[in-house]
């Protein structure tokens, strides 16, 4: 295939990115999702939205987040890589964001749309429970009411998360169907929007489902990529030499990478949950799955033969999802990004690195991507420039790593 | 003409049931297929289980869950179409569920699948107008009727979108919502049969909700099909294997409703 002369300017205006994407969904929620779509295309065309939206990044959500050389994990990676080698570690730290992760920049962004479109109550789904607390925090910032859908197995791996999001005034309601995690959540939100169309506006937490949420959410969270490559450009007057983000859905990885996708230096890493390992339980759609459709979009699954969804797995609740955002399906498909993975081992153990040598206590989420960095930070010379997205913060997670260490707290 | 619009032009509204191909087992749907022609089905609805059936409510997820339970694959789907095409000849069977499961080995693979197995239709929750490259032209060159959905929310402009490509019936989903939840009010669907049948010379089915004899005649009085499906999947799960003496009961008393609700109009 011919390389296009911009990788920046998908999807095509039925939202299909090449083979992936489109708007695979109920006809009950059709008109809604082309409602949608013009009530985002005049919201992007509006100098008041992106003033408003802007506003409240930087005063509410504390933006820019700040782009931190990680000296001593570099070093510490020096220490194990043949002579010359082992290239600087950078970090995007929106785990400093209020609430604690990537999240509320998309939330941000869609419950100003939702506002805008009339709505009054707002639904969203959640795994680990970012998005969750994220989509409860702009509805308790805005006044509006909002319902979560969990899955009870979420529900009992991420306490702390549940408690916050019903002191900020949500309502968690747990799923139980299926796998009891985020795809069902999904569902249930999905079932929740079908029989409320008039007053509902569903706040999708990644860069998934039908057209235009891709689209959208890979906007809102572009905020990253741009503030970094601005960054990069004022601090050492140069792009890094790779990009390394974590991937459930691929929402703060395409928030990081869309910004520098006609950047023709900037190499990319997609890291997707290895889980117990890829011949095991995993959540690596790309590596272990194949096209489908689910959830409102044509993307890579993991499936069956006959086109049954099968469990994801990861140590990570928030990549435990057994699909991936079109856009990413797209970028694999074309090249342009490379995708890996990490097993739940490699993350605790990324996890406890980064604690130790940088005094940061990342999510298991940003974690795989600490994996990847460590791997890949050890095959580049000195002089090159790594530049990861810490997504979010650990303290949510600290529980799941005593238990995965045998550690009684 | 088709088996599936002669099914329509009885001179009386068609009875359309559906089951859950698997549930409670591949072995025991056959006899509650013949359960339903028994009763007095005019079409069967045959449900392909999907682990993600996004627009069902609790009865049909269940449904699916037991399927699943007992092993159905999606060949299990095609056998009991097949075998029910070979004891009912002339009772069209039309396939409903989600489009992974249709389309994960293409879909002219699945279209030629389901010809061979004399399947009469095809309704796909989540194929979209929009997205009908993905199914609808191999139906169609298969011979296959692509039954779309409208819903409340489909308004006059987009209507038309949704009529192009559609055959063998319109399917009325009256509630915004999932299945086996409340039924519209009967005004409203009065209202939304009138607009559709303006605008087309397919039948008209009407579904979502209905499940007493009292609401089927109702709905038989303005719409050329009667859909239930959730009220038959509760009678499934509640008796299993021993399900098609009820079923058949059940069927008999809508069909007897949907019988004489035009004569009560006559009178």
């Amino acid at each position: 295939m011919n390389a296009p002369n911009s990788f920046r300017t998908q999807p095509d205006d039925r939202g299909h990115f090449g083979d992936f994407g489109g708007r695979y969904v109920a006809e009950t929620l059709m008109p809604l999702i082309l409602e949608l779509d013009t009530a985002y295309r005049a919201a992007k065309a509006d100098p008041a939205f992106h003033a408003q939206f802007d506003d409240l990044l930087e005063h509410y959500v504390g933006r820019p987040s700040p782009l931190y050389y990680a000296e001593r994990l570099t070093e510490a990676l020096r220490e194990s890589a043949p002579e010359g080698y082992g290239a600087q570690v950078w970090f995007k730290r929106d785990e400093l964001n209020h609430t604690g992760a990537h999240k509320i920049n998309n939330c941000i962004g869609q419950i100003l749309l939702a506002m805008r479109m009339g709505k009054t109550r707002i639904i969203a789904e959640t795994g680990a429970g970012q998005h969750g607390v994220a989509t409860a925090t702009v509805c308790a910032r805005f006044g509006l009411p909002c319902v979560i859908y969990m899955g009870a197995k979420d529900i009992a791996r991420q306490a702390p998360n549940v408690f916050r999001m019903k002191l900020l005034g949500a309502e968690v309601r747990p799923v139980t169907s299926g796998s009891a995690s985020l795809k069902d959540a999904m569902n249930e939100g999905l079932r929740d929007w079908v029989a409320n169309v008039h007053d509902t506006f569903y706040i999708i937490g990644t860069a998934a489902g039908p057209h235009p949420y891709p689209e959208l959410v890979r906007d809102f969270q572009s905020v990253i990529g741009k503030e970094a490559r601005a960054q990069m450009l004022s601090r050492i007057n140069r792009l890094p030499d790779l990009l390394v983000a974590a991937i459930g859905g691929g929402s703060n990885a395409i928030g990081l990478f869309h910004p520098f996708l006609d950047d023709g230096d900037v190499m990319m890493l997609g890291v997707e949950a290895a889980g117990r390992g890829l011949d095991k339980e995993h959540a690596a759609s790309l590596a272990g799955g194949a096209p489908g459709i689910l959830h409102g979009n044509k993307t890579y699954l993991l499936q069956d033969e006959d086109g049954q969804i099968t469990e994801a797995h990861s140590i990570s609740a928030g990549l435990d999802y057994p699909g991936i955002g079109p856009e990413h399906s797209w970028l694999h498909s074309i090249g342009r990004v490379e995708y890996a993975s990490a097993t739940d081992t490699d993350a605790l153990d990324a996890f406890q690195l980064l604690c130790r040598t940088e005094g940061i206590i990342p999510a298991l989420e940003p974690s795989h991507a600490i994996a990847a960095v460590a791997k890949r930070a050890r095959e580049m010379r000195q002089d090159q420039i790594i530049l990861a997205n810490l997504c979010g913060r650990g303290d949510k997670d600290i529980f799941t790593v005593a238990e995965a260490l045998g550690v009684a707290i | 003409m088709t088996i599936l619009s002669d099914a329509f032009a009885k001179g009386r509204p068609a009875l359309v049931a559906f089951v859950t191909a698997g549930d409670p087992s591949p072995d025991a749907t056959p006899a509650i297929l013949d359960a339903l022609v028994a009763g007095g089905a005019d079409v069967i609805e045959l449900g392909m289980p999907f682990t993600d059936p996004m627009a069902d409510g609790a009865a049909i997820q269940s449904a699916n869950l037991r399927s699943f339970a007992a092993g159905t694959k999606t060949a299990d789907v095609f056998a009991i179409a097949k075998s029910f095409r070979h004891r009912h000849p002339s009772v069209p069977l039309v396939l409903m569920g989600y489009a992974n499961p249709m389309t994960v080995r293409g879909p002219d693979w699945f279209a030629a699948t389901a010809a061979d197995a004399g399947v009469s239709g095809v309704i796909c929750v989540d194929i979209p107008p929009e997205e009908d490259a993905d199914l609808g032209p191999a139906l169609r060159a298969a011979g296959i009727d692509l039954i779309r959905l409208a819903t409340p929310t489909t308004d006059a402009a987009r209507l038309p979108q949704v009529l192009d490509g559609a055959s063998g019936f319109l399917y009325y989903v009256s509630v915004a919502g999932i299945t086996g939840k409340q039924q519209a009010a009967q005004a409203s669907i009065e209202e939304a049969v009138a607009r559709l049948k303006a605008a087309t010379d397919l039948p008209v089915a009407v579904g979502f909700g209905i499940r007493t004899p009292q609401q089927a005649a109702a709905v038989a009085r303005v719409a050329d099909g009667v859909v239930v499906g959730s009220a038959i999947v509760e009678l499934v799960g509640q008796h299993g294997a021993d399900a098609p003496e009820p079923v058949r009961a059940y069927i008999a008393s809508l069909a007897a409703a949907i019988a004489s609700a035009r004569q009560d109009i006559a009178a």
